[in-house]
C-alpha cells in the first residue's frame, strides 16, 4: 500500500462511518490515555462507532494529519466533520454536547468519564494493517 | 527538549495581549497542558482554535511535544 492508497482509505473510512475514531490501540485495548479517555466518552454514550489504530504504520498518522489538518492522536470524526481529539471530545461529553451531537441519551453521572465502561459494539473497518503488503 | 516556560512565551507571542498558563503534566519535558485566554478566539469554533494553538507548535506537536492538552477560551467567557 503506498500513501496515496493509504490517504484513500482513511478519507474512505471518515466518509463511509458516521462515527470514527481513530485511535492508538482499539477500544477494547487502547494503548494511550488519551485514545482511552476519547473512547470511553463514546462508550459510556453507547454510540456504536468504527475505530481504526493508527499504529501498526507510521504513514497512517501523516496521512491522516494531512487529511485532517490536526496534529495529535485520536481524532474523532463525526458525520465526516473533524470534532476534535481527547480534549475537546472530554469536554463535548461533560456538557453534554457530544450526546447532543451523536443522538445519545446523556448518562446521568456524566461528570466523570468512567474509564471502565465496556465498548458496545465497535467493529471498525477492514482493519488496516491487513492491507500494507 | 522544550520547557512549560518556553511553551508559554511562543503561545504569548503568537496570540499578544493573551493569558497563558503552561503545566509539564509528567515532569518530563513532552506532556503540556496549556490554558490560553485569548481574543482571537472569540467567533470561532473550538476546533479552530485549537488548531491555532497548535499552529504555533506545527510538527513539534506529535514530535518533540509528545501530548499538549489544549483549554482555550475568550476573555468575554469560554466559547
Amino acid at each position: 500500500m503506498n500513501n496515496t492508497e493509504i490517504r484513500e482509505f482513511i478519507e474512505g473510512a471518515i466518509e463511509e462511518n458516521p462515527v470514527m475514531l481513530f485511535m492508538k490501540g482499539s477500544p477494547e485495548q487502547p494503548a494511550c490515555g488519551f485514545s482511552a479517555r476519547t473512547a470511553a466518552c463514546l462508550n459510556a454514550l453507547g454510540v456504536r462507532y468504527a475505530a481504526l489504530d493508527i499504529l501498526p504504520d507510521q504513514r497512517i498518522r501523516e496521512e491522516l494529519s494531512a487529511v485532517s489538518g490536526w496534529p495529535t492522536i485520536p481524532q474523532l470524526f463525526v458525520k465526516g466533520e473533524l470534532v476534535g481529539g481527547c480534549d475537546i471530545v472530554t469536554e463535548m461529553y461533560e456538557n453534554g454536547e457530544l450526546a447532543e451531537l451523536l443522538g445519545a441519551e446523556q448518562p446521568e453521572e456524566a461528570g466523570e468519564v468512567a474509564m471502565q465502561s465496556e465498548a458496545p459494539v465497535t467493529k471498525g473497518p477492514v482493519p488496516l494493517e491487513n492491507r500494507l503488503d | 527538549m522544550p520547557s512549560s516556560d518556553e511553551l508559554r512565551q511562543r503561545i504569548e507571542v503568537a496570540f499578544p495581549g493573551s493569558l497563558v498558563t503552561v503545566e509539564d503534566t509528567t515532569g518530563g519535558g513532552d506532556h503540556f497542558r496549556a490554558e490560553i485566554v485569548s481574543d482571537r478566539f472569540d467567533g470561532l469554533s473550538r476546533i479552530q482554535q485549537h488548531k491555532l494553538v497548535y499552529d504555533v507548535f506545527g510538527p513539534e506537536v506529535g514530535g518533540a511535544i509528545h501530548a499538549l492538552s489544549i483549554k482555550t477560551s475568550t476573555p468575554g467567557g469560554t466559547t
